[in-house]
């Protein structure tokens, strides 16, 4: 049986539908992704599934649990870390951790072992006692992830766990979550806007609109676009954009600057295009299909303006 | 349907963060003494008392009044305060049920409050009042009464607020209008009628009554206006009534 069910889920704000009939089904001991632009209804399932949230048709089950029904039931098995830093800077890590303790009504002696076992995981024993106000942001993600894990969950969720964070941060985040599931093993759902991020999960869910539109392992999703995708800088584009059609029969995109060219291998094609093209090539460029290609093919726009791949605009298929 | 260890933990880490917070803690200690010797010393050479109750000894109850009205409604800045840094939600998001936050939240207000009113009424003999053991009990059952009252109002009142804005706005159109209905700095005989109207809807009004009776002598115009009686049941309908209302929004809103 999966540990996170959703059929048809429907959220509207007033009028307008933020998630919209979504189905997906996440199994035990699975890292599952969200992958989707700002917007797209990612936080919306994730708090309807955490049961911060009203839904207005569908099903949402964690742990075989009813998200609306059995709200308390669902609360208790999951963890959840917000994009938003949750701690109370008044607070010690310590006490931070207590607190929360004392929610899930664990036992005296079994929250101070697992409150020292999970500080040393997270690399805080030694600031226990500080005042989490002195905390960077990286270590006060570390102490939120460790807090979320604290209760043992079956799900932990994660809302975007690395945002706002420096990119060295970050990796050192990610790395911690990786371990984290080796030594906890429990089922992680993720939601993300990093490429990078997403290829770590072992299945992926592409939301843009409110819609899932892809569901899948990353590498699937990246078999499935096949071919790679030529980036070419020319003396004159619209020349050779004529050219390439006339003599190779592949339709190049004009970008903003240069030209797309999607091919089925790459590395066969580069020198047959020095060899025949008659206008001068200044720069070109091999990119193998990546998340962010897939993406933009499913979705037709880029997930967010960052790294110098996505200056560019893929070709459809 | 409650859980006391989440409650107890709720009321803990709001007296940890009391006590953390100098600025706070300096302001709630100085405001009443500002008051009470600088106010009330300033006014007792003003106004001819004739019943042996002066001005400055009139105020206390007053002023015990005022500082619990004050630590109620801003401790519930915390509930506002928790929304906008995000702590609320780790609250919502654990297994206990919103009515235990509620309590929690209730509890720790009011419990802050009676401390503070507590270490106030400490004063009592430099004021030349007899306030001995059995006095200083009963005032910490109506201190709890009154507190508990404002608190839920004021519960009632964040849990419609989604800024710390929001919050100072409407708190000063109810906090400075229930000080100075409450006859705490004259007896709110001598306002005129259509005033004095909204004094009886005012719980802090027949808190700082209910105080007079136990601090102040017997007789003359500067003593308790209600019977003590009426006191005590406005006060606890009162917080009855909010405590109901501030749970019922809680369970409502997500």
């Amino acid at each position: 049986m999966p540990i996170i069910k959703v059929e048809n889920l429907v959220k509207r704000y007033n009028s307008v539908e933020a998630v919209r009939g979504v189905s997906f089904e996440v199994n035990e001991g699975e890292t599952f992704g969200f992958l989707g632009p700002n917007g797209a209804g990612k936080t919306t399932t994730i708090n309807i599934l955490c049961t911060l949230l009203n839904f207005d048709s569908g099903i949402a089950l964690v742990n075989g649990f009813d998200c609306r029904k059995e709200a308390h039931k669902v609360r208790s098995s999951i963890g959840l870390v917000f994009q938003e830093i949750t701690l109370d800077n008044e607070l010690t890590a310590y006490e931070n951790l207590k607190f929360h303790c004392y929610m899930y009504n664990m036992e005296k002696r079994l929250s101070e072992e697992r409150i020292d076992e999970i500080l040393g995981v997270v690399g805080l024993r030694d600031r226990k006692n500080d005042l989490v106000r002195k905390f960077s942001g990286g270590m006060k993600r570390r102490l939120e992830i460790a807090r979320g894990l604290l209760h043992r969950p079956k799900v932990l969720f994660l809302d975007e766990p690395t945002l706002g964070l420096d990119p060295q941060t970050r990796a050192h985040v990610w790395e911690f979550i990786k371990k984290l599931k080796k030594t906890e093993g429990n089922t992680v759902f993720m939601t993300t806007h990093y490429m990078q991020e997403a290829e770590a999960c072992d299945r992926i869910a592409i939301i843009d609109n409110g819609q899932i539109i892809a569901c899948a392992k990353p590498d699937d999703l990246k078999r499935n676009l096949r071919g790679d995708t030529i980036y070419i800088k020319t003396s004159d584009d619209e020349r050779a954009q004529v050219e390439i059609q006339e003599k190779f029969g592949l339709k190049a995109k004009k970008l903003e600057t240069g030209l797309a060219v999607l091919v089925e291998s790459g590395e066969k094609c580069i020198p047959k295009l020095f060899e025949k093209l008659e206008t001068n090539i200044l720069s070109i460029n091999l990119k193998k299909p990546s998340l962010e290609d897939v993406f933009i093919n499913l979705t037709g726009k880029e997930i967010r303006e960052y790294g110098p791949s996505t200056r560019f605009t893929k070709v459809g298929n | 349907m409650l859980s006391y260890k989440a409650i107890y933990v709720i009321v803990l880490r709001e007296f940890k963060r009391f006590f953390r917070q100098k600025g706070r803690l300096v302001v709630t200690l100085a405001r009443p003494l500002i008051w009470l010797f600088i106010v009330g010393s300033g006014f007792t050479k003003l106004i001819d008392i004739d019943t042996g109750v002066n001005y400055i000894q009139f105020i206390l109850p007053g002023i015990v009044g005022m500082t619990i009205l004050f630590s109620s409604i801003f401790s519930t800045i915390s509930v506002v305060w928790d929304r906008e840094f995000g702590f609320l939600r780790e609250m919502l998001v654990s297994p206990v049920s919103r009515v235990t936050i509620v309590f929690g939240k209730l509890l720790s207000g009011t419990a802050l409050s009676v401390f503070q009113g507590a270490a106030l009424l400490l004063i009592a003999p430099l004021l030349h009042l007899n306030v001995g053991i059995s006095e200083y009990i009963i005032m910490i059952f109506l201190m709890f009464l009154v507190a508990l009252s404002i608190t839920a109002l004021g519960l009632f009142v964040a849990s419609f607020l989604t800024s710390l804005e929001g919050f100072n706005v409407i708190m000063n159109f109810i906090v400075l209008p229930m000080f100075f209905l409450s006859g705490a700095l004259y007896p709110v005989n001598s306002l005129p009628p259509f005033i004095k109207m909204f004094t009886y809807i005012n719980p802090l009004c027949f808190g700082v009554d209910s105080f007079k009776h136990i601090l102040l002598p017997e007789g003359g115009r500067l003593v308790a206006e209600f019977p003590l009686y009426v006191d005590i049941i406005f006060i606890s309908v009162f917080s009855v009534l909010f405590t109901f209302l501030s749970a019922l929004v809680f369970e409502r809103r997500k």
